[in-house]
């Protein structure tokens, strides 16, 4: 089974967000950069089902040449191998980038039979790229997953809705969107991390695509000042602590 | 107990601590025990984690360093942590990879016995694999083991200490940040806040890496840069799965690859100071806010990491080879760093009751902060810092750019073998004296004083060499041979048989004038200054206590004009402690003259005949006697001349202002021609010169912890007036002192290898038996200068040592990089091995 899973490079947001000067971009000078969690699950599944049903990962991302970052990550944790669609670092639209990803699924020798997302980049959020790669591809889509399953006939697959779970059946090739949850994901091993090195990239820029959608600038949300509310010290701060976890839902 | 954020701010106290970490904690602690109160303490962050250095700190101490100073403050330090029961002694180990690892490590082994952290010992790769079984020991060639090392838990003894004194009265203000510090006339006057503004005559920073910042809001300087330490946490190790205690491995530190592993719970630690040197402006730190998860634990460059996996694999395969364990948190650390590598402690040059507590890493935060508090009450602290003085700074030591290179050269040599006379590198040439474009062409090898190039010795001398023989020693060892040349010995006798000349341009120089001038000096300076104008008195300046503060000479140059003249190293802070000693009135004022004026040494049997040369003022000893100053004409020049040596010989210091410096040089060269005099190098000045003759040096036999009387100083009678430290030294003197002030002959230089050997100095003075000597009042014996002796061809060794060793002829031992040698006390007090009588400076 060959899997692949597109990742995004975002930054790594502490509580308060600053933009850049021209407001286009988020101020990433002392930031971190990292994928969003779906789609840390969506590698975390890739390996699983490849370690489960052999074949292949492949991990893609589309970003600046500092993106091959997030493909070292991802093949630290056991991703076999990349694809580096490199841009010059400005937001590509949900239409480009899915046009992009497509161009780079046709380009491979050897089809996947899984091309799975997380359900929504943690930055933009637009929820789209992976359903327009899989119409342009002309492959089944499900969104919002938390369980995959190899099943004789294909893949079936648990998405949580809000009285209990829909459970789909769909024929291989197709396109997933995961949620976080879907699995736990490992930290990387220092093998990993060395292996890692070593692993193949497949860099390439990939040519012009329509674009619709220009970011104007972003806006912060008005600021929501961060409230403590100290429940009491000491062994007296017992009971309002349990009845907040109750509260909160961490405790039934 | 007063609650955090809730209570209003006071609008007056009197102290402020700004500063939440492992030094404010420690600090308000020790001035409440101390009996301070109206004390607050504020921090921009959250308790008890406010997102300094303190919280994400690796927390894990190894005692033994080389320098006296920092380990008082570390043993200090475990001694609170113990006390606060947040010490785990899980004991650790220095791996060596190299030979030369082995003999730094057999240093180490000597520095432990000189400060008393014993037991020590030296391991086999074999013992390591015992005491750390997931270790390759194939890689090692040994260890030096410290049992007291241990980790830790920094942030639960800053809460201890701070819940302590809010019992006794503390105020807490936390998320309360710093907008201002209000300064008027040069002192403190309060603090401007977020949550109100509190009037305070003392403030303290102990921002760790902000503290430049927060300095600079009252016009002060703390030179540090925040720097970065890589650091990751990998886990869950299934061999630690059972482990009982939070730490039950020693901590294994990879010194030759500047890394350290170490197992804490079921992880295992990873640091490293291997990486290319990350510096940023404390402006530059993220807010809390804006962090992911601290401010001072930014994102992980894993690049800067990829060397130290393969290395940490390497030594602990069994663990970081296991595909099972993961890399759960990996930071950029920040840690401060300062030129020198050391702390930055005391009050301010620049503002009156600003006070810097600041490069102060866990593992000396408690015994740093208990010292910043006794200097606030006391005016000096049980530990003498002298080394970690904040006014130790020259203003270009001060600069973003120096202070950026210095760091970034000692980042990298934070685990490195340092020779005790190793040279920085970086950002070198900032004071070139008059002489030095003469200096180059005489091909002199020029070391850092101060701040300024200085000879240590000239390759032309070389030539010398053939001329005295085997009356020069060579150095069989490459490491006692490194940052030294025989030449310096050559210099020696050259200048004991015919004359020398000599740099002295680092010589911090300023000038205490006005109507209160005596007074001021009379102060501070122990000796008689109430003295004929023209007069030069080598004074001690005592601390409180009666321990040294300094030495220098004061010269009279009029009723009310005293030259300080005193040794570059300290120019600052001795400048400092006068300037503090002003009176309010303003009748009396402090001139730093150091850039204003150069001077030039000159000694041996035929100085005068040299000096009479080119001048017409009379040189005789009748004319111009020891201890003596006055304007002479060298050709064109008016110099002052001031007759008394640091070398026991006949000659002057000649001073002159510093652009005439060069003329000086060629007149006295020219004049020495005739007498084949030579320019000798601070090789001579500082150490053999000085050694045969007994002279002390501050830094080394004189420091705070010993007097005047156990100096071998305490000549003549106690002068009428007051002076600070008076009682004390009074006191002194009718006291047996608990040590002596010795110089110490080595009689057998080979090793068991058969090379011959030298101490440098540091090293343990030991009974015949082997044992280590402590005097009555618990300070081991050391050696606190070593070098060669030309003259008297032996190497010679000072150290105090108490009465029933402090005897001409007792046989003792030296213990040196693991063996012992025997060693004579040549000298059990000021006398000298070199020229007892003085007959020739007074010749």
């Amino acid at each position: 089974m060959n899997v692949l899973v597109c990742v995004k490079r975002v930054p790594l947001t502490g509580g308060k967000i600053t933009l850049t000067d021209d407001e286009r971009a988020i101020q990433t000078r002392h930031l971190g950069f990292t994928v969003s969690p779906h789609e840390e699950c969506g590698a975390e599944e890739a390996i699983r089902l490849v370690d489960a049903h052999g074949g292949s990962s492949t991990v893609l991302t589309l970003g600046p040449p500092e993106a091959e970052e997030q493909l070292r990550d991802m093949m630290a944790i056991g991703i076999d191998r990349a694809i580096h669609l490199i841009t010059d670092g400005s937001e590509w639209d949900p239409q480009a980038t899915a046009a992009a990803i497509v161009g780079a699924v046709q380009a491979q020798d050897e089809p996947f039979d899984l091309i799975l997302f997380g359900t929504e980049s943690a930055d933009a959020g637009n929820y789209q790229v992976a359903i327009r790669v899989a119409t342009a591809l002309g492959l089944p889509v499900v969104n919002g997953i938390k369980s995959i399953e190899v099943v004789p006939d294909g893949l079936r697959c648990e998405q949580e809705v809000a009285a209990g779970r829909d459970v789909y059946l769909l024929p291989t090739p197709a396109v997933i969107t995961v949620k976080e949850g879907i699995n736990l994901p490992r930290y990387p091993s220092v093998p990993g991390r060395m292996r890692a090195k070593r692993k193949p990239v497949d860099a390439s820029q990939p040519g012009p695509t329509p674009a619709r959608l220009e970011m104007v600038r972003l806006v912060l949300p008005a600021g929501s000042s961060k409230q403590a509310e100290i429940l009491g010290r000491g062994a007296e701060a017992a009971l309002p602590v349990v009845a907040m976890l109750r509260e909160i839902g961490v405790l039934a | 107990m007063s609650a955090t954020e809730s209570q209003a701010l006071p609008t007056r106290q009197r102290v402020v601590i700004i500063g939440a970490g492992i030094v404010g904690n420690s600090i308000a602690y020790h001035l409440s025990q101390l009996g301070e109160t109206e004390i607050t303490l504020i921090d921009k962050g959250p308790l008890p984690n406010p997102g300094g250095s303190t919280g994400h700190a690796s927390n894990f101490i190894f005692p033994v360093d080389h320098s006296k100073e920092m380990t008082s403050l570390t043993l200090e330090s475990m001694r609170q942590y113990h006390d606060l029961g947040v010490y785990i002694e899980c004991g650790g180990i220095e791996v060596a990879r190299t030979e030369e690892r082995m003999q730094e490590l057999a240093r180490r082994v000597v520095s432990a016995r000189t400060w008393g952290i014993e037991p020590v010992s030296l391991l086999t790769p074999a013992q390591i694999k015992e005491m750390v079984p997931f270790i390759n020991e194939e890689l090692l060639l040994g260890g030096f083991s410290t049992p007291a090392a241990g980790v830790v838990d920094s942030l639960r003894a800053a809460t201890i200490m701070r819940e302590r004194a809010m019992q006794a009265g503390l105020t807490v203000s936390a998320n309360t940040e710093v907008l201002g510090l209000e300064v008027q006339h040069g002192a403190v006057r309060g603090v401007r806040t977020s949550r109100g503004d509190i009037a305070a005559d003392r403030v303290v920073i102990a921002c760790g890496c902000w503290s430049p910042r927060i300095a600079a809001m009252a016009g002060a300087r703390i030179p540090l840069t925040p720097a970065v330490h890589q650091m990751i946490d990998i886990g869950p190790v299934p061999r630690f799965a059972d482990t009982k205690g939070l730490v039950e491995y020693p901590i294994v530190r990879d010194v030759d690859l500047n890394m350290y592993e170490r197992q804490d719970g079921t992880s295992l630690e990873i640091g490293s100071y291997a990486h290319r040197p990350m510096m940023l402006d404390p402006d530059e730190i993220p807010s809390l806010e804006e962090s992911a998860l601290s401010p001072t634990e930014l994102p992980f460059t894993q690049a800067d990491f990829e060397d130290q996996m393969e290395s940490a694999l390497e030594l602990m395969p069994e663990i970081v080879g296991d595909e099972s364990v993961g890399v759960k948190y990996a930071i950029n650390g920040l840690l401060s760093v300062t030129h020198d590598g050391l702390p930055l402690i005391g009050e301010t040059p620049e503002v009156h009751g600003l006070w810097s507590a600041a490069a102060i890493w866990i593992k000396e935060g408690p015994g740093a902060g208990k010292t910043v508090a006794e200097l606030m009450v006391n005016g000096e602290a049980e530990i003498v810092v002298f080394e970690s003085n904040i006014a130790r700074a020259y203003p270009h030591q001060k600069t973003r750019a120096h202070v950026r290179a210095r760091a970034a050269e000692g980042f990298n040599k934070m685990y490195g073998i340092v020779h005790p006379a190793e040279q920085w590198e970086s950002d070198r040439r900032v004071k070139l004296s008059p002489y030095y474009e003469r200096q180059q062409e005489l091909g002199a090898v020029f070391y850092e004083a101060a701040g300024w190039e200085r000879p240590q010795w000239y390759e032309s001398n070389a030539r010398l060499l053939d001329e005295f023989g085997d009356r020069v020693t060579r150095r069989e060892s490459e490491w006692e041979a490194r940052w030294w040349s025989p030449i310096i010995n050559a210099e020696h006798l050259a200048m004991r048989e015919r004359a020398a000349f000599t740099d002295l341009t680092a010589f911090a120089i300023f000038d205490v004038t006005g109507p209160g001038a005596l007074d001021v000096v009379q102060r501070v300076a122990m000796r008689q200054m109430d003295v004929p104008v023209g007069r030069v008195v080598y004074t001690p300046v005592l601390l409180p206590a009666g321990g040294f503060k300094a030495d220098l000479t004061i010269m009279r140059l009029a009723d009310d004009v005293f030259r300080i003249v005193t040794g570059g190293a300290w120019g600052m802070s001795d400048l400092k402690w006068f300037a503090d000693r002003l009176p309010a009135d303003g009748s009396a004022q402090i001139h730093d003259q150091t850039n204003a004026w150069t001077t030039l040494g000159l000694w041996g049997p035929r100085a005068r005949d040299i000096l009479s040369s080119v001048t017409s003022d009379d040189v005789s000893h009748e004319g111009f006697s020891f201890a003596r100053c006055k304007q002479i004409e060298v050709g064109p020049l008016t110099t002052i001349a001031s007759r008394i040596s640091y070398v026991g010989d006949l000659g002057w210091e000649l001073y002159v202002p510093i652009e005439q410096g060069a003329r000086l040089w060629d007149i006295i060269t020219e004049a020495g021609l005739p007498y084949d005099a030579v320019a000798m190098g601070a090789g001579v000045y500082g150490t053999t010169g000085r050694l045969e003759k007994g002279y002390r040096a501050y830094g080394a036999e004189l420091e705070g912890e010993y007097d005047v009387v156990e100096a071998g100083m305490a000549w003549g009678k106690v002068k009428d007036q007051d002076f600070v430290g008076k009682a004390a030294h009074v006191a002194q003197r009718e006291a047996q002192p608990a040590a002596s002030a010795c110089t110490l002959t080595v009689e057998d230089h080979t090793s068991k290898s058969g090379v011959k050997r030298y101490m440098l100095g540091g090293e343990p003075i030991l009974t015949r038996d082997g044992e280590a000597i402590v005097d009555a009042k618990g300070r081991r014996s050391f050696v606190t200068s070593a070098g060669a002796g030309p003259s008297v061809g032996k190497h010679l060794l000072m150290a105090y040592l108490p009465p029933e060793h402090a005897r001409v002829g007792e046989e003792l031992l030296v213990q040196y990089m693991g063996e012992q040698y025997p060693v004579t006390v040549a000298s059990a007090d000021s006398s000298s091995v070199f020229d007892p009588d003085n007959s020739r400076v007074r010749s």
